[in-house]
Parts: structure tokens; sequence; C-alpha cells
């Protein structure tokens, strides 16, 4: 069931890639939209809509992250930090640890924001850091922000997190035990990112993100403001990712710091570098594979190996050997991505330039 | 006459070691200024820092009567200086036409950029033939006209060139002074730096000579091709 949802997902995305006719796209966009939003009644259960939900999240996640990292090309192997302050955000202001009861529609707003402002703060120091340099310090950050929730043990409950969030509720109607709002809420968000990220990589700022992650001495040149375009791009990356940590501890009802950690901001890299960096359609298929594998494909091989041989593994276990050999054949075989835009294709086939030239 | 640039005793370091020393340089509205020297004289570093691209030390920078010293990169392009780099640095993997829609960036109108666009066009027909290919693919002297071309876009009032003759075969270059000669009888002042002397003498109107840092020497072009300490240090003999 989950397989058919992710297979129509990502068919029509490759062929929204392949198709150059822009009515075709829209039409094809559209048609999957009122699948997703129909199908769930007639097809499916709830556990396959809370991993399509998770997936959802993720998917926002990587798009947020595909900002920094493919329009403006600043490697950030920190993402999940502001992840983590988007769901403490909802944790700690719509739960029973301080008494306050904030509304979900309004922390996720409010966590936009939060993560937005603390991604200009790690962006202001690092902005004249290139390449390896500026993912060491984001890396950093990365791993501060969960060890901070984790000893302020007063305000997050340190290790343990905190539990029994809000159950939100939607004019007077809670979600209750369902998760079909939130599957519901992730696919807006999706459509309202990519809308963003598109109207983006057309804008001004996209084009000076493009001329940036080019050359940043050409870009200033020609009268960028190098130092305003890299913190918008931060800014606004994260608060993608802070919308998502709101919508993921409020689906768990639960935050705490082993949620966040680096394996977050490496997977959602793997999204991006899978999928094709900078491209918006290649980064959707990125995250929807990887999360499918993560937490429809996995599960399922250990329970067939459980059942058949009577032996119990447990692949979840070593999911990072196994992203790992994703990433290593997409770094051989296509080192661009599954669906990668013009100019990364490019950069990995330059023999491509030499005939144009010859 | 009222200076366009008049830059004033102008100082820049890097780390502890002293790149620019006391540099006094004035460039009027509608002049061809260049500045000559040995590698490692200071001419880059002078032009980086009218730029705004190196922090300056000491000195004052005026544009038309407005003092820039602490102007960032950008606010001194959009004052009306534009910089073609050392080296091109076109934008490889774009088209020409994004390279010269980027030279507008701060152009907000869409149908003024294309206006623009168009207009640089005209000087260089071959960027014309080429717009829609990558500009990695561009021969060297086609690169060197689309930087030219994307500094132009932003109708600058000072071009100022950073070798704009480096690595390009002698008919290029001629090709490449004469489009400078029609965009100054368009009306911008033009400041070079250049090692082919013979071609920025022949092009300037007045040169400075940088030595060490400093200013070695200042006269008209004329007179700088004519003098035959410079023609040995810097023409080559003859």
């Amino acid at each position: 069931m989950i397989y058919a949802y992710a297979f129509v997902a990502i068919a029509a995305c490759v062929a929204i890639e392949r198709f150059h006719n822009r009515r075709a796209k829209i039409a094809i966009a559209l048609a999957l939209a009122a699948f997703l939003a129909i199908a769930p009644r007639f097809y499916g259960n709830e556990a396959v809509f809370s991993i399509l939900a998770d997936a959802a999240v993720y998917v926002m996640l990587a798009l947020g992250l595909n900002i920094v990292v493919g329009f403006a090309g600043l490697l950030d192997l920190g993402y999940a930090a502001f992840f983590a302050i988007g769901a403490y955000t909802y944790g700690m202001l719509a739960s029973p640890q301080f008494g306050l009861h904030l509304p979900f529609w309004v922390l996720l707003f409010l966590a936009a924001a939060l993560a937005a402002l603390f991604g200009a703060l790690l962006g202001a120091p690092t902005l004249r850091l290139h390449g390896d340099y500026l993912a060491i310090v984001t890396l950093g950050f990365g791993e501060i922000v969960p060890q901070i929730f984790q000893n302020l043990t007063k305000y997050t409950g340190g290790p343990n997190g905190i539990a029994a969030l809000d159950i939100p509720s939607f004019f007077g109607h809670s979600f209750g035990a369902s998760v079909m709002p939130y599957y519901y809420i992730a696919l807006l968000g999706i459509v309202a990112a990519l809308w963003i990220s598109r109207n983006l990589r057309e804008s001004r700022l996209g084009r000076a993100w493009m001329a940036i992650r080019e050359d940043e001495l050409a870009a200033k040149h020609a009268g960028i403001n190098v130092l305003r375009s890299k913190l918008a791009a931060f800014a606004i990356g994260a608060s993608f990712s802070g919308i998502g940590g709101v919508l993921f501890a409020a689906k768990l009802a639960l935050v705490s710091p082993d949620l966040f950690g680096f394996q977050v901001s490496v997977l959602i890299v793997s999204m991006l570098v899978l999928g094709g960096m900078g491209n918006i359609v290649g980064v959707v298929v990125g995250s929807l594979l990887l999360t499918i594998v993560n937490s429809a494909l996995l599960p399922q091989i250990n329970s067939l190996v459980d059942t058949t041989f009577h032996t119990t593994i447990d692949l979840s276990n070593i999911h990072f050997l196994i992203y790992g050999a994703i990433l290593v054949g997409i770094m051989l075989f296509r080192p661009e991505g599954l669906l990668p835009n013009r100019e990364r294709r490019d950069e990995f086939h330059h023999n491509g330039e030499a005939e144009a030239e010859a | 006459m009222n200076a366009l640039l008049d830059v004033r005793g102008l100082e820049v370091r890097y780390g502890g070691i002293v790149a620019l020393r006391g540099i006094d340089f004035r460039v009027d509205e509608g002049e061809i200024v260049a500045l000559l020297g040995a590698n490692g004289a200071g001419k880059t570093t002078t032009l980086r820092a009218i730029s705004g691209l190196l922090p300056i030390r000491a000195g004052d920078l005026t544009f038309a009567g407005t003092n820039f010293r602490k102007h960032g990169a950008d606010a001194i392009a959009r004052l009306g200086i534009a910089h073609v780099p050392e080296g091109r640095r076109v934008f490889t993997r774009m088209t020409v036409r994004e390279n010269l829609e980027l030279g507008g960036y701060a152009v907000a109108a869409r149908r003024e950029l294309d206006v623009r666009i168009d207009e640089v066009l005209s000087i260089f027909p071959r960027l014309h033939e080429r717009i829609a290919q990558r500009a990695g693919t561009l021969s060297g002297g086609e690169q060197q006209m689309l930087a030219i071309g994307r500094a132009l876009v932003a109708q600058p009032r000072l071009l100022v060139l950073d070798e704009p003759s480096l690595g390009l075969a002698p008919l290029i270059v001629a090709q490449i002074f004469e489009v400078l000669r029609d965009i100054h009888r368009r009306g911008t002042t033009i400041v070079l730096v250049e090692q082919n002397a013979h071609a920025a003498l022949a092009l300037a109107d007045r040169g400075y000579v940088l030595r060490n840092g400093e200013i070695a020497r200042n006269d008209t072009a004329a007179n700088l091709a004519r003098d035959p300490a410079v023609v040995a240090a810097y023409l080559g003999g003859e």
C-alpha cells in the first residue's frame, strides 16, 4: 500500500521532470495533489498515513535544506538543529511543562520565525567561511543544540524530553488519535514549500544565490550583497525546518533530544544528494525514497527475515550502512543525483562542455 | 573639472605587509586612465580596494562627491562603479543571457533590464549569436567580452578593468581595445590595469606607474610612452 502511494508520487515527479511543456507539468502536479488528498478515503489505513505524514515532514525539511545547500551552495551539516528548535517550541509552549498551551496554529508560525532567527544567528558568524570550514561549524551547531536541550533539564525535561504534548485542534475539533490531520497539514506544507522554493529560485534573491554558488567573488563584482543573501538562505531554509519540527512533535506528542541528532542532519543531506541537489522535484523524490526505505522497507524486511528464518535481525541498526551504500552507489554511477538540474549535471560532466567547444 | 573618482592617501595591508601606501590618484569624468607597473606593484590591489573588495587601512575614496570609504562592494556597485575582474570570472555554468542579467542585479524592472541587455548586445554582436550558450563554452575573448558586457548592463559611470588583455591573442586584444574605445565614446569613464602597456597607453589619456605599492609616476599617456625609463621598465625597450 505504502509503496503504491510512494510509487505514484515518484512517478508523477519523474514525469514532471521529463515533460517540457509547462501546462503538462502543472496538470500532473495538480492530479498528484488531488490523488494524495482524496485517496485516503478509499485506500490505506492509519499506519500507512502515519509513515506518509512523516515522509511529508521530511520532504519539507529537505526542501528547506535545499535552499541552503542546493540554491546558495552553503553546506549545512547541522540542519537538524532547526528541526529541534521547531519541535521544542511546540514541546515547551504547548504542554504541561510550563502550563502553557498555546494553539498549534500559532506555534507553527512562531516556530518558523524562531528557527529563522536561529538560522540567521548561526549564519552570521559563519558567513566568511567556505566549503569544509562552513560544514564543520554547522556540524558543531547541530551537535550543540540537542546538547543544550538535553542539559537544560529544568526547562526541557533533559534526556527524557517533554511528553504529553497538547493534541492540536482545528476550530474546536480535536485531532484526537488520528494521524490524518497531520498528513493533510504536511501535504499543504509541501505545497507551500514547493511554491516558495520555486518562486525564490526565479527571484532576484534566487539569482543572487546562484551567482554566489558559482563564484562568490564574481557575485560581489556584480553588486550582490553576498552576506545578506547568505543570511536569507540560512533563515528561510531554517524556517521550513521549524514548521516541520512542530508537525513532528505534535504528531508524536513527545520531544526528546535524541530525536534530533547528527543522523537526522545526515539523513536530510543524503536525501538531497540522492535526489539531485538544487532541483526541487529531485529533492522531493530523494526524500520520499529514503523515508520509505527507512520507515517501511527496512521494518518489513526485518519481519520477513524474522518469520522465514526464525532469527531476529534488526536492519534499522544498520540503516546507516544502507544509506552509505546508497550514497556510494550514487556517487559512482550518478554523482549529480537521480533528477539533477542543468547546472549540477554540467558540474559532473565536463566532457559535454568540451564537445560543445570543439 | 571635478574629479569623478578621487583617491587620497589610500593604504592597504595584507596582515602586516603594506601592499599600498599613500596612493593618490584621480580620474576625471570622460577620461581613460591606465595603471601600470610590474607584477606585485599593487595595481590589482588598488582596483580591489576601490571596489570595496578589500578592507582599507587608511585614506579616503570619493566618487562623484560621495565619500564611499565605508561602503560595501554592493553599495559601491550601486554608486556606479563596475569592476571587470582579472581572469574574467564569468559564471561558466550559466548562459550568456543569465550572466548579463546578473550584471543588472540592481535593476529591479524586468523591462528595463531587457532594454539594457539589448544595448549591450548591440556592442557585442558575438554575444548575441551565443546568447543561449553556457558561458563556459565561450572562447577566452568571448568570455572577456561577456565580462565587460556584464559590467556594462549596470550602466556604470566608471568602468574599472583588470587586465582585459590577459591570455588573449593579439587580434582579440585589438578587438577588445576597440570596444573599450567605443564604450568610452558613448560616455563611460574608464580605469584600466594592464600588463600590455603599449595597448594601454595608446588608449589612455593619462597613466600612473605603481612601484612597490606607491605611485612612482603620474603623467599623460603620451609622455609616459615617450619616457625612456618607463619604456625600459614596462614597455620592454623598443
